[in-house]
């Protein structure tokens, strides 16, 4: 059986590869009764060559599909080979990966075979096997088949810690486009189902703390970035949508690599859209962690995000009249507004300033990147001396200073401000 | 006041001891080191510290209740480093700890707080990549085998961890550099220490394999090898990942390598 499994793993764990989440957080599943695993540690067990996390054991049950999505390399009409590993396969698997401690868990989607909830049976099955054979504790994220029936997608809930369904086309016009057999609303209804039991369930651990886990970690969904020319304006306000209406944990943006000839699409060879992707995430951490609404990151005047500079900074260089922030009086918010400044440096120079007033030389050693923060903020012993000058000319200077750092070549990826 | 270079036994009971007689003999320590690194003769400016665990709980004591339990961590982390500044570094903390009148533990801009920070951050990084990077292998006894080299002695610091996660399986990690590992028999966990003239290497445990370990490390290289997006590569980041150092105990990489 050796080498028929070491088959199926490549062609399955392949066709998995361009589902970029491997989040194995959000989740604080304790260990009980002597059992295996916990969640909770989010742990990167390794890295892959192009620099994402391996955190899960990512794969499909099958690639088999019915269906003929343009942009997916399991469409029914690509000539690949095809594989389907049996529900214990999918589980002797995760155990002995797990106990190696290769991995924190198990992210498992499929092709659509025969139908929707004929699929979704089997993954929920392989969840359940996990959970009540083997008392295992570790994460579990299920793709939810689109159109799948509500009391199987409840029941994946039970055992999974997080589910998700991929919008992946942004917009409507594209989705109707490359999947035409697709429709959004198949999509929305599951998504919609679990948003309302996510809430319910919390509600009800409020009163009684035996309510049974349902998928603790929550639901996620993933964008593909630039198989359709969709503007980033219309990718965040998507993902704006999603995060609100939906309380979706965590929206993932995939940039599209092209796998196929079809004329609808990118060609092969076209470079993966990587430094864009990037600046998407950073917007999504601005909406997510620094207060900022989508309308400051993009709108009608700039629907596109710079991509030699971040967004952080291009909203900054737009808003010069929100500026000098005090460091040594201003709020946490208005700190974290300064680019520059991190989430941890505003932390710390909250802390710190309690003690006595800071200065330049503080800020340098609490981590602070002084060459982009000094044209926005006032502190000890530092005037603004360029508060009157032009945004253009600041940014010149900020990207002369930090050349390496800011200007994008080619797949490099970038860091978060 | 009396100015000497100090030296004591290497153990954190051994430095909490220092920090107690610094206050009790009014010392202003100029270095601080283990007795090991130590010339012959004594000089008149230095001078030994022996071990006293009361000393060393009152210290302990104090430090929680300055700084609570967090603050007291950092100290011990900070040593766990094993850097060469680390010792004097906590002698030095501490003691500003104990002069102060608040709980000065997030005064970022004093310069020692400051070092320390950066030291735990680091410790903290080596702690986290241990819980990442620690592969075990099956023996055909059922024994999880797993050897490690971090850069600092962050072993007790990832006991919790696994036994929390591995509670039904009997598992051993082996520091090799430090020649120390923790068993865990299914019950609880023991340090066990090897002599100087054992080997631990991944040559004597091939023997030992599971008849399917072969099989799972084969399968997990594999698995390694399909999720990677060739059109993405960035080996920059890549190695800022997984720097080359680790490479040799990670089965995706050159594992089996003779250590
Ligand atoms: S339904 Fe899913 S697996 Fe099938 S072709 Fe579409 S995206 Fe690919």
């Amino acid at each position: 059986m050796g080498e028929r499994i070491k088959e199926k793993l490549e062609i399955l764990a392949d066709a998995a590869k361009y589902d970029v989440s491997c989040s194995s957080s959000g989740s604080n599943r304790k260990n009980k009764e002597k059992g295996l695993g916990n969640t909770g540690a989010g742990i990167c067990h390794t890295y892959t060559e192009d620099g994402r996390c391996v955190s899960l054991l990512k794969i499909l049950l099958t690639n088999h599909c019915i269906y003929d999505c343009a942009y997916c390399v399991s469409r029914k009409s690509n000539d690949i080979k095809r594989a389907a590993f049996t529900v214990q396969e999918v589980v002797d698997l995760t155990i002995n990966f797990y106990r190696r401690n290769y991995i924190e868990g198990l992210f498992l989607s499929s092709g659509i075979f025969k139908n929707a909830d004929y699929t979704m049976e089997r993954l929920v099955l392989i969840a359940k096997k996990l959970r009540q054979e083997h008392n295992f504790n570790g994460y579990i994220h299920l793709k939810t088949i689109p159109a799948a029936s509500p009391e199987l997608i409840h029941e994946a809930g039970l055992y999974a810690d997080r589910l998700s369904i991929n919008l992946e086309i942004p917009t409507d016009s594209g989705l109707k486009l490359l999947a035409p057999e697709k429709n959004r609303e198949d999509m929305i209804q599951p998504m919609t189902y679990l948003k309302d039991q996510l809430i319910k369930t919390k509600e009800e651990k409020k009163i009684f703390k035996s309510t049974p886990h349902f998928a603790p970690a929550g639901q996620s969904t993933q964008l593909i970035i630039g198989a359709t020319g969709e503007t980033d304006k219309q990718i965040i306000t998507a993902a704006n949508y999603f995060y609100r209406k939906f309380n979706m944990k965590r929206v993932y943006y995939s940039g599209y690599v092209p796998i196929s000839y079809d004329s609808r699409l990118p060609a092969i060879g076209t470079e993966v859209p990587t430094a864009r992707e990037n600046r998407l995430y950073q917007s999504d951490w601005l909406m997510r962690f620094y207060g900022f609404q989508a309308n400051e990151i993009v709108n009608d005047t700039h629907p596109l995000l710079d991509l030699d500079i971040d967004p952080k900074l291009s909203w900054a260089l737009r808003n010069m009249d929100r500026f000098p922030i005090d460091i040594n009086k201003d709020d946490y918010q208005l700190i974290l507004r300064v680019p520059g400044i991190g989430v941890g440096s505003a932390q710390k120079i909250i802390a710190a300033r309690r003690f006595g007033p800071l200065n330049l030389d503080h800020l340098k050693k609490i981590g602070v990147a002084i060459n982009r923060a000094k044209y926005f903020i006032v502190c000890k012993g530092f005037m603004q001396i360029y508060a009157d000058k032009r945004s253009d000319i600041i940014k010149s200077y900020i990207l002369h200073s930090s050349k390496s750092k800011y200007l994008v070549t080619g797949n490099q990826q970038l860091q978060l401000f | 006041m009396q100015h000497v270079d100090l030296y004591y036994d290497g153990s954190w009971a051994g430095l909490l001891t220092t920090i107690f007689e610094i206050f009790e003999f009014k010392i202003v320590p100029l270095s601080l080191r283990s007795t090991g690194e130590r010339q012959q003769g004594m000089f008149q400016t230095e001078r030994e510290v022996f071990t006293q665990q009361d000393k060393a709980d009152r210290v302990m004591h104090g430090l929680i209740a300055k700084v609570g339990k967090k603050g007291y961590a950092e100290l011990w982390h900070t040593y766990l480093s094993e850097l060469p500044e680390a010792a004097l570094l906590v002698v030095r903390v501490a003691t500003y700890y104990f002069h102060e009148e608040k709980n000065v533990r997030l005064n970022f801009a004093q310069d020692h707080i400051l070092q320390m920070k950066k030291i735990v951050k680091s410790v903290s990084r080596e702690r986290h990549r241990m819980k990442a990077f620690t592969r075990f292998q099956l023996l055909a006894d059922g024994l999880y085998v797993a050897l490690i080299e971090p850069d600092f002695n962050v072993l007790p610091l990832v006991q919790q961890h696994f036994q929390d996660r591995y509670a039904d399986q009997r598992w051993l990690i082996f520091d090799v550099k430090r020649r120390y590992g923790l068993l865990y028999d299914g019950q609880s966990t023991s340090e066990v220490t090897m002599d100087h003239t054992a080997t631990m290497a991944h040559a004597t445990l091939i023997d030992l394999h599971d008849a399917q370990e072969e099989l799972y490390a084969d399968l997990w290289k594999r698995y390694f090898k399909s999720v990677n997006i060739k059109e993405r590569r960035n080996m920059k980041l890549h190695l800022q990942h997984v720097p080359r150092r680790y490479w040799r105990y990670l089965h995706e990489k050159s594992f089996g390598m003779e250590i």
